[in-house]
This record gives C-alpha cells, structure tokens and sequence, in this order.
C-alpha cells in the first residue's frame, strides 16, 4: 500500500464542448508526501487536471488512480482536502467553525473537534482568531483558514489551486514558507498549481511544466534544492538555476505549439 | 524573524479590531436613540400633513379628489380620543375592545404567518431539489396569487367549516395563502444562491444532499428568506383582517372594521381608530421579523441592509 503512487494520471484528455481540447494525453505520477508544482502559460489546463485528479469534473478519456483507487472513490473516501484561489469560507462560520466544517460532515464528536481545530489554529498560526469571522480576516489570513480546513482530516493528498494567487508578493513569501513547514508537519502529497515560476521551484520537489492548446506536459524538473528550505534558498545559486531551467521549459513548450 | 515581525503586526491591528468591537454597544445605542428620533419625526410629520391638508382643504372647500370634512379627515386626536370612550354608554372604553379584537386578529395571523412560513419553505426545499417540479410546479405557485384573495376566503371557510374546523383556524389558513408565497419564492432563490465554489467545496468533502442543504444552502438562503418573512408579517395580519370577513367573525379587527364601517357617516373616528390599531398590530410583526434578524444573521457588515 505504501508503494502506491499518491496520484497516477493515464492518458488524461479532457475536451469541452465541440473541439475545445484542454488536455491530451497527460501521464503523471505523485508519490507519497511529494510536492508537485504544476505550471504553464493561461490556458493550458493545469487547474483543469487539478479538478480531475480531485474529481471535481470527468476526464474525457484515461483514468486517475489516488492510492491505487478511482479518483471517484477517493473523494468518497476523503483522500484529499482541496485549497481553492480564494479562500471560499462560510461568512457565517466563524474561524473555528470553518475549520470544522468537514469534520462535522465526518460526524467527528465535538470534544474531539475542538481538540483538533486547536491544534491546526497553531500550526496556521491563528491562535486567538478562532471566534473571528472570515470578513475581519487579512486574505493572506483567510487563505491560512483555509488551508487549515483542508488539512483538518488529514487527507492524504492536498489539491492547491493557486492559492496565493491573489495575494501580495510579500504575503506569499511568508505564506510559502509556512506551507513547507506545514507540509514538513504533515504526511500528505501536494499538487500545486502555480503561476509564478520562482513559487513552483521555492516549494516543489518536481515542477511539471505544461504547455497550451492542447494542454499537456512540456517537461519534468526535478528541484534537488535541500530541505528545509528557508528564506536563503531563494538566495542560492542552484535556486536561479532551477528558476531559469523551468522558463526555458515554458518558452520551448511555447515554441514547439 | 522578519517574517515573525511582519505577523505580530497582523496580529496587533486585529487585536485592536477586537478591542473596537466592545465599543459597539454605545455606538448602538446611539444609533437605536436615532432610529427612535426619526420615527418620532416621522408621525410627527405625517400628523402635521393630515391636520395641515385638512385644515387647508377646509379653509380653500377642495372638493377634489374628495370633499375635505369631519366625516372624511377626522382629527387624529378625535380617532385617540375615541379609543378611551365606550362603544354604548356604561360599557368599556374602545380601546379595551380594540386590545381583545388586536389579540385575537394577532392569534389569526400568528397561525397564518407560521403556517405560511412553513410551508413556503417546505415548498422552496422540494423545488430547489429538482429542476422537473421546479418547471411544473412554480407557474401554478405563481397563478395561486393572482385568484382574489376575497374569491378564496369564503372557499375556505365553508370549506374547512364543513368539516369542523374553528373559523379562527380557517382564518389563519387564508392568511397563510398570501404568506406562504413571498417565503417560497424568496427561499428558493436563496437556497440556489451559494457560489459554484462554495458548492464544490462541499462537493469535494463529498457531502450528502442534506448536509449541503442544511450547512450551506440554508445558511446562504437566511438573508433572503428574512426579506420574505418581512413581506410576510405584514400579509399575515392583512391575510387575517380579511379573512375575518366571510368568515363573519365578530371577535376580530376585520369585524370590527365592518362593523365600524356601517356607522362610518356617524363615527368615522371609530373606523380610524380602528385602522391604527391594525396598523400597529402590523408594526409588531414587522418589527419581531427585524429582531429576529438582528439577533441570527451575523454577516460580513455590509451584507447586513
């Protein structure tokens, strides 16, 4: 069981409407408590084949597998927790409560829910916000929220469509770093949509580069950058490196359309 | 650590948004003491008008769009100060009458506005549920309301009274046709209003359709089933005071003002004061709706009209 990919996409193609392909024939594996960056130019299906992995929507053709199941069954079975763009929290939930929201649809007792909505409001860094509600909340804030109701049931896999797209290059920085250490804390695999290429290297061990009409993937880059990454990384040589081997990819992939 | 001081500066402006809000009573204090100014302000201002056109319509003899006299206008101190005389010499002043007519006609459309509540919500349940009930059923919610009032009551009261129920209850059941319709209508657009996100979210916990239902359709749906039940207050005492009138009950406001009306050329005051005693009664529904609102919905301020 634990030799089992986190995620294996077969064949994906995903086409919408008459003609409209977005996806063709994606192949990719996620191992276990791996962080896989998926990057491309606008268009290229990258949230798309996040949505499938999630089963949020139906490839047109291939399958997905999640720890050796249907992504269908996977969902079922609470596999993975899913970080939109925005933050999408309930306004008339407070902090707390938001957090707990898939635990409640868990049937978790409230003793236990209340235990473990305090220890994710420590590892998000939120301690003393759990009566707020998501409006008195900084985005960079709601995102942690967010973040922390995904992990509340510790799914295996984590699903983040650009979550830190919306926020300021300074809120992002922070929150990368939280995100590693999370991930550090955590067991889960992460799949991450991205658009910014220096965040993909920062945070992944492998960044998949796709390309647009149709979608598909471009190249593969291992990062072999050390962990824990911190703040220096981003100063390191190899970093700029990476960075500049991930653009040329998006380039060539541009290219060769 | 520049990181660290770049939090704790988060943390302190929220602090300080929290230490604002237990400022707030005063703030609301002051802006209830206001609220109280303006309606002051306003039946000042509506009493000034009616005394003001009266006074003028009988000074110029405007006889359009209706002769300005005692019989139309009367005095707005006449219509309180009938309210301390007896209907008959030696019976109890008018407004005692008035208190057991108001409770009664309250009791009507209490019944109605809960039963109307009910099922208009049930309705708007059902309908959100299934876009084939929501195409056949809706046109035939929506053509219930345009048949009279007047044409269903006595329907209803024969009807129910054939097979014993009390006329009050009937009552309320004509009151809870013209309430029923706004909370349907309203709750439906509600519980289909959640953001598609909001929906994919419980979609990927792989939520049943109940738990969907309760934990976020309805949640969404409060603002706008409170804008239905505002509506619906005050149709539930107009559903019961004309409810009353085929049903020929005499316990209530409508009986009263049928009654009233009979004597009008003799008593107009009788009738008028009689009206605001209705519209006080519909105040109170009114503002019990607003209250409930106040206290349950806790949203985003700007969210909150």
């Amino acid at each position: 069981m634990s030799d089992q990919p986190a995620v294996a996409v077969k064949q994906v193609s995903k086409q919408f409407g008459a003609g409209v392909t977005a996806l063709n024939g994606i192949d990719l594996d996620v191992q276990p408590r791996e962080f896989v960056s998926l990057i491309g130019p606008s268009g290229c299906g990258k949230s798309t084949l996040l949505r499938i992995i999630g089963d949020l929507i139906e490839p047109s053709a291939g399958t997905v597998e999640v720890k050796g199941k249907s992504a269908h069954q996977a969902r079922l079975d609470h596999d993975y927790g899913i970080v939109f763009q925005d933050a999408v929290l309930y306004d008339w939930r407070t902090v707390s409560k938001n957090i707990a929201l898939p635990l409640e649809l868990l049937r978790w007792g409230s003793e236990k829910r209340a235990q473990r909505v305090q220890d994710l409001l420590g590892l998000v860094e939120l301690d003393g916000f759990e009566d707020n509600h998501p409006w008195q909340l900084s985005g960079g804030m709601q995102q942690r929220v967010s973040i922390a109701r995904a992990l509340s049931f510790e799914p295996s896999l984590l699903l983040m469509d650009e979550p830190f797209g919306a926020l300021d290059e300074m809120t992002r920085e922070r929150l990368n770093l939280e995100l590693l250490r999370i991930w550090e804390a955590t067991a889960a695999a992460i799949v991450f949509v991205t658009h910014s290429i220096a965040e993909a290297v920062f945070l992944s061990t492998r960044v998949v580069v796709m390309s647009a009409r149709p979608g598909r993937v471009a190249a593969i880059v291992d990062v072999d950058l050390p962990h824990p990454r911190t703040v220096e990384t981003r100063e390191d040589p190899r970093f700029f490196e990476l960075v500049t081997a991930v653009r040329d990819r998006l380039k060539t992939g541009e290219v060769a359309v | 650590m520049l990181t660290r001081a770049a939090e704790c500066g988060k943390h302190a402006r929220m602090a300080s948004i929290a230490v604002d809000r237990t400022t707030t009573p005063r703030v609301s204090a002051i802006q209830g003491a206001r609220r109280v100014g303006l309606v002051a302000a306003g039946i000042a201002a509506f009493w000034l008008l009616w005394e003001g056109y009266r006074w003028f319509g009988e000074t110029v003899g405007i006889t359009w769009p209706f002769p300005v006299n005692e019989t139309t206008m009367p005095h707005i101190h006449d219509m309180l100060h009938a309210l301390t005389l007896p209907l008959q010499p030696g019976g109890p002043p008018l407004i005692q009458l008035e208190w057991h007519w108001a409770l009664f006609t309250m009791k009507e459309a209490l019944l109605g506005f809960v039963l109307g509540g009910v099922i208009g919500f049930s309705l708007a349940v059902l309908l959100a549920h299934s876009i084939v009930l929501r195409r056949g059923l809706l046109p035939y919610i929506v053509v219930s309301q345009t048949v009279p009032i007047l044409a269903i009551a006595p329907m209803v009261v024969v009807g129910l009274g054939t097979k014993g129920v009390t006329p009050w209850i009937s009552v309320a059941v004509i009151a809870a046709y013209l309430t029923f319709f706004p909370v349907a209508v309203n709750t439906l657009r509600g519980l289909l209003s959640p953001r598609p996100a909001d929906v994919e979210l419980m979609r990927s916990y792989a939520a049943d359709r109940r738990s969907v239902l309760w934990k976020l359709r309805f949640p969404t749906s409060l603002p706008f089933i409170f804008s239905a039940l505002k509506i619906s207050a005050t149709a539930s005492v107009v559903g019961a005071i004309i409810g009353e009138t085929p049903a020929s009950i005499q316990d209530g406001l409508g009986g009263a003002i049928v009654n009233f009306n009979q004597y009008y050329s003799t008593n107009p005051e009788r009738l008028w004061a009689t009206n605001i005693i209705c519209a006080l009664l519909g105040f109170l529904f009114f503002g019990a709706v607003v209250l409930a609102e106040h206290l349950i919905l806790k949203r985003a301020p700007e969210h909150v009209a």
